[in-house]
C-alpha cells in the first residue's frame, strides 16, 4: 500500500502505549491507571471496551473480506477474524487499509488448508479495496502512445496507475471472487484451474479482469520498468500463444497504466 | 502471427496502430467520462452494501463477539461447492470466463 500523509505512527504517551498493549490481550489486567469511579475496579468495563476493539476490528475485516467471509460462514470466518486481530492489529490508523496479512494468516491455519484457493481469494479482495482508495489519476490516453514514433514505441516504458493491482494464482480467484461478490453463484466451481487478475479503477469504478498468464507476464514486467518491446518478448518465453494485440488493448483500455515515457537515449 | 517468437519494433509499432484505429477505445473513454460526470462525489451509485470498506459509511461496534477458542469446522460456508484437483472426478465443467476484448 502506497504511504499516505496522515499515516505515519506519532510517537505514544505512556497512557496510550499501556492501554494498547492490553488492550488485544484478554488474558491480561487493565493497566492500574483504568480505574471505575470513586477508585473502584473496573475490570468489567475494561473488558467490555476490550471486547468492542476486537469486536469492531473483526467486523473490518469482514467488510474487507466479504468472499472469504461467504466461503468460510460467517462463525467462522470470526474466529479465524479474531485470532488475526489478536496476532496482527492494524498498523495504519485508517481502518480500511488493514488486513495486508490476512492472506498469509489464512494459509498458515491449518484446519482450512484444504480450501488452498482461499489465501488468493483473500489477496484479490486486499488488491480491491487498494484500487478503490488508491489515488485518483487520469489513466493512460490513447493520444499519447498514438504521438511515439514506430521506435520509441517498441522502447518506450509506462508508468503504473495508482490503482493497479494483479494477483497470480494456482486458482480460479477470479471466478470465486465475481461469483461471491456479484453473483451469480454457480451451481459448481472448478476451484483448480489457474486464473490471473488485474485489478483497475480508470474512473469511480474498480475494474477486474480474467486475464491470460502471458499478459499478466507482460503487464507486470511493464509495471517492473521493462520496455514495451522487453514486456512483449518476456511475456511470449514462457507463453508461447502470447496474443500480442490482446496484451496492447488491455494496456490502452483498461487503466492499468497512467503514462508513457519514450525510452532515454543511453540505452541505445 | 501465432507462430512468431520475437516482435520487431516495426511489428509492435503496427499493432498498436491497429489497436488505436479500432472503434472501441473511443467508447470506452467517452463511457469513462459520462461515468465520472454523472457520479461525481456520489458514492458508488447503486452500491449502499459498504463497498468501500470499513471506516466509511459501516461500523456497527455494539455487538458481542463470539467467545468461543476452539475451531469446530462446521461447513456453513460455500466452501462446499467449489472443487480442487483430487476430487473433481467427473465434474469438470465449462467455465464461463470474462475475457477482455
Amino acid at each position: 500500500m502506497r504511504s499516505r500523509p496522515d499515516n505515519g505512527a506519532a510517537p505514544r504517551p505512556p497512557f496510550e502505549a499501556a492501554f494498547g498493549r492490553v488492550i488485544l490481550e484478554p488474558d491480561r489486567p487493565e493497566p492500574d491507571f483504568v480505574v471505575g469511579p470513586r477508585g473502584k475496579a473496573a475490570s468489567r468495563r475494561f473488558d467490555v471496551y476490550r471486547n468492542n476493539v476486537t469486536h469492531s476490528l473483526v467486523t473490518a475485516l469482514e467488510e474487507i473480506f466479504p468472499a472469504v467471509a461467504l466461503i468460510l460462514g460467517e462463525r467462522n470466518f470470526r474466529m479465524i477474524a479474531r485470532d488475526f486481530v489478536r496476532a496482527s492489529p492494524p498498523r495504519s490508523r485508517l481502518v480500511f487499509e488493514y488486513g495486508e496479512g490476512f492472506a498469509a494468516h489464512l494459509a498458515g491455519f491449518d484446519p482450512i488448508r484444504h480450501l488452498a484457493y482461499l489465501p488468493d481469494v483473500a489477496r484479490l479482495e486486499r488488491a480491491w479495496l487498494d484500487a478503490y482508495h488508491a489515488a485518483d489519476e487520469a489513466p493512460l490516453s490513447p493520444g499519447a502512445v498514438g504521438a511515439l514514433s514506430p521506435e520509441a514505441l517498441a522502447s518506450a516504458h509506462f508508468t503504473p496507475h495508482p490503482a493497479m493491482r494483479l494477483i497470480r494464482s494456482d486458482y480460479a480467484v477470479h471466478t470465486i471472487f465475481v461469483a461471491h461478490r456479484t453473483g451469480p453463484m454457480p451451481e459448481r466451481i472448478d476451484a483448480g484451474i489457474a486464473e490471473s487478475v488485474l485489478v483497475t479503477r480508470p474512473a469511480l469504478q474498480v475494474e477486474l479482469r480474467h486475464v491470460q498468464p502471458g499478459e499478466a507476464v507482460f503487464l507486470l514486467a511493464l509495471r517492473d520498468g521493462a520496455t514495451l518491446q522487453e514486456a512483449a518478448e518476456c511475456a511470449v518465453l514462457g507463453n508461447p500463444s502470447f496474443d500480442l494485440a490482446g496484451a496492447i488493448g488491455l494496456l490502452l483500455s483498461s487503466g492499468a497504466f497512467s503514462a508513457c515515457q519514450p525510452a532515454t537515449h543511453s540505452e541505445d | 502471427m501465432s507462430t512468431k517468437i520475437a516482435f520487431s519494433a516495426a511489428y509492435i509499432a503496427g499493432t498498436v496502430a491497429a489497436a488505436l484505429s479500432a472503434g472501441t477505445l473511443a467508447t470506452t473513454t467517452a463511457a469513462q467520462a459520462q461515468e465520472k460526470e454523472k457520479c461525481y462525489g456520489v458514492s458508488m451509485a447503486g452500491k449502499n452494501d459498504c463497498a468501500a470498506g470499513p471506516g466509511t459509511t459501516c461500523a456497527g461496534t455494539s455487538k458481542v463477539d463470539y467467545q468461543g477458542n476452539a475451531w469446530t469446522y462446521v461447513d456453513s460456508g460455500t466452501c462446499t461447492t467449489m472443487e480442487l484437483p483430487g476430487d473433481r472426478m467427473g465434474s469438470l465443467e465449462p467455465l464461463e470466463r470474462d475475457m477482455p476484448s
